[in-house]
């Protein structure tokens, strides 16, 4: 997979220009599966590694359909789904590489599938057995933040590290447009400029923040907030992989040679509800969702891989044989997900003790086995 | 052993703990060339060099919020918060994000983060800078809170909160950044969270921590000329707190004043009152008693004499529970 960009010799201007009011998108597959060059972000992939995308795509939207689903049997308490947003999560996901630390919102399932990370482990919060629950330093992907933008600055702090020791890594922070009006996002940007942090800023501008639009959020096109706080800001189809993939990884790559921050806005769409507990037949017309549903990042990409004649018949029956797969561990991993031992609730609120809960953890256990006594009394 | 100043005292714990431990930075507003506006991190930029002495951008969240990135990176950062009142914008950070995120990544993560927050009143100083938040961090799983009220507790009591892995929030009492004490930097120190009795007695214990703690043995030395043998418990930790040692001095004189700036309500004070009830019901001569601020914004400087606790309200309490 190789990558070429002169992003990083264009660092004051930002990647994309406005054309008719709009800002143009980085865009390397329209919408119609074509494939496109950019002056400024180019790609060359292998076919095997093009069915690669294609195949983290779709596994990753069965994925959230069968989440969705469970949620319904009541097997999840809640569910923050990802449909349409696969390109711009496993294109970004995809241009990491493993000493890179991302720090996710709390849907990026398909960031969290490029790193590895065993979908199961996604679920344990949404079930109401844990907060988070994994190591975030087996992945180098941390714990989902429910907390709009507060990750931003942890990313930021992260990747000050980095540069402190040396390391060529970089830190990607992803967050909403929703998100990019909190103050922490705006406190990330300021730190990030001034130390010159490796750090790559990731909206999914989805274009909805619950029942709230873009609109809601910003005056100006997202991308272009990076400018007031001295860093580049680049606008990409986030529907198109391929693009995001190359404009991922030209700002990943930008950070790592010590040439600071940049934002990359990602224009996709939230294709379904905020959560399992939204409606967004209340606050968005169908149309607009029809209208989107003709850029699916899926639909795309199998449009280009067909014309290309790279894959077949038997490579999708392959793909679907998977989802199946993935779809009955995760369906049967979630049904016999345990639930925490009681006690846990005492565990790891101090990592060197704390008289109190020392103290209540005790006075809990003795309520309990004093339940237990009973029983064998009778 | 020498003779240090508080503001001195925490200047060398810094500088020890810097020059210990390669992974420690300090972080904050104008900490650099300006050594703090109470000069606690003087000289140290100098010493330490920029990487490791920053000075932030003037954004609260912001720099509690890096400071969990650097953590997570291996990092024990050390920030400041310049004053009380400022720390309320990296409330957020602090509570949702620092306090849980041990737990949140069950165990996988430490979060050794030390805010050092100057606090209280009694300087002069105009709004917001005078304030006694340490209930609501108290109050918070994850975090633990300490306050120290000498230089010699100043010194090893930061040492400890930067060597401990969970987050700690250390309330420095400014207006004792200027007394001065014995510092002995080679002593093995006590445990961070242990109480101590700094004045025995036997006819009522009085408790407190950080600023109050002064004012305490002042009063305790006013009421031995009247006769009365008062014991003064210097809490020093929050939380956790030592009830143990407030529980055996109150089992041998039988009676509790509690003394802090905070507001009385909802504060500690209400705490120790309610566990030392349970704990000590039978021994208990009078009912607990609380001396503190009151329910009403810190006053503006010209009155805030009246506000704070002084020797007076602590001795008209300690007169009202030996009338029981």
């Amino acid at each position: 997979m190789s990558v070429k960009s002169t992003a990083a010799r264009r660092t004051t201007r930002g990647g994309a220009k406005r054309r008719g009011g709009e800002p143009e998108l980085v865009q390397l597959l329209t919408p119609e599966g074509k494939r496109v060059e950019h002056s400024e972000y180019s790609i060359d992939l292998t076919p095997d590694e093009l069915r690669g995308l294609y195949r983290d795509m779709v596994l990753t939207r069965r994925f959230d359909a069968e989440a969705i689903t469970l949620q319904r049997q009541g097997e999840l308490g809640l569910w923050a789904s990802l449909l349409g947003q696969e390109a711009a999560q496993i294109g970004s996901g995809r241009a990491t590489r493993p000493d890179d630390y991302v720090f996710p919102t709390y849907r990026e399932h398909g960031v969290a599938w490029t790193r590895d990370v065993d979908p199961l482990n996604l679920l344990g919060m949404f079930r109401g057995v844990n907060h988070g629950g994994w190591d975030p330093n087996e992945n180098n992907f941390h714990l989902y933040t429910i907390v709009i933008g507060s990750q931003t600055l942890h990313a930021t702090g992260y990747a000050m590290g980095v540069a402190k020791d040396g390391a060529d890594s970089a830190v990607i922070a992803y967050f909403g447009d929703g998100a990019s009006s909190q103050g922490d996002v705006a406190e990330a940007f300021t730190f990030a400029a001034v130390y010159n942090a490796p750090v790559v800023f990731f909206c999914q501008n989805n274009q909805w923040a619950i029942s709230e639009p873009t609109e809601k959020q910003s005056r100006v096109p997202i991308y272009q907030r990076s400018a007031g706080f001295g860093f580049p800001g680049v606008r990409v189809d986030g529907n198109d992989v391929l693009a995001v993939l190359a404009v991922t990884k030209a700002a990943l790559e930008r950070a790592r040679t010590g040439q600071g921050p940049m934002l990359v806005e990602a224009f996709t769409y939230r294709m379904g509800a905020h959560t399992t507990t939204d409606d967004p037949t209340r606050y968005r017309a169908d149309e607009e969702r029809e209208q989107w549903e003709l850029k699916d990042p899926i639909l795309r990409l199998k449009t280009y891989l067909e014309a290309e004649g790279f894959a077949d018949e038997e490579y999708y029956a392959s793909i679907d044989k998977e989802s199946d797969a993935l779809a009955k561990r995760v369906r049967d991993g979630v049904r016999t997900m345990p639930n925490p031992d009681t006690m846990a609730i005492f565990e790891n609120v101090y990592a060197d003790g704390h008289a109190l809960v020392d103290e209540e953890r005790a006075q809990f256990a003795e309520y309990l086995a004093s339940f237990a006594d009973e029983t064998e009394g009778h | 052993m020498t003779t240090l100043t508080m503001a001195k005292a925490l200047n060398e714990a810094l500088r020890q703990s810097l020059d210990t431990d390669p992974k420690v930075l300090l972080m904050g507003e104008d900490i650099g060339k300006l050594g703090g506006v109470f000069r606690i991190t003087d000289g140290l930029q100098k010493d330490f060099g920029e990487e490791r002495v920053i000075d932030t951008p003037l954004a609260e969240s912001g720099i509690v919020g890096t400071a969990i990135g650097l953590a997570l990176r291996g990092y024990r950062p050390v920030v400041e918060i310049q004053f009380d009142g400022f720390v309320f914008p990296a409330y957020d950070q602090i509570v949702t994000q620092l306090a849980k995120m041990h737990a949140r990544a069950l165990g996988k993560v430490k979060m050794p983060v030390t805010i050092r927050i100057p606090y209280a009143g009694g300087i002069g100083a105009v709004e917001h800078h005078s304030e006694s938040p340490e209930t609501l961090f108290a109050h918070i799983p994850g975090l633990k809170v300490v306050s120290p009220s000498n230089p010699q507790d100043a010194y090893w009591m930061l040492r400890q909160a930067i060597d401990c892995d969970d987050p700690v929030i250390f309330f420095e009492p400014k207006r004792r950044y200027w007394d001065k004490g014995e510092v002995d930097t080679e002593a093995i120190p006590g445990p961070l969270h242990k109480a101590r009795v700094t004045r025995a007695g036997t006819d009522l214990t009085l408790a407190a921590y950080g600023p109050m703690v002064k004012v305490c043995m002042e009063a305790a030395a006013a009421a031995a000329k009247e006769g009365r043998s008062l014991e003064v418990v210097d809490l020093r930790s929050l939380s956790p707190m030592d009830f143990d040692t407030i529980q055996a001095s109150v089992e041998k004189t039988r009676r509790l004043v509690i003394v802090h700036e905070a507001p009385v309500f909802l504060g500690t004070g209400a705490e120790i009152a309610a566990r030392i009830t349970e704990r000590c019901f039978y021994h208990l001569e009078a009912p607990v008693l609380r001396v503190g601020g009151f329910h009403a914004p810190y006053p503006p400087a010209r009155l805030e004499e009246e506000y704070l606790p002084g020797l007076d309200r602590v001795l008209d309490a300690v007169d009202r529970a030996l009338a029981y």
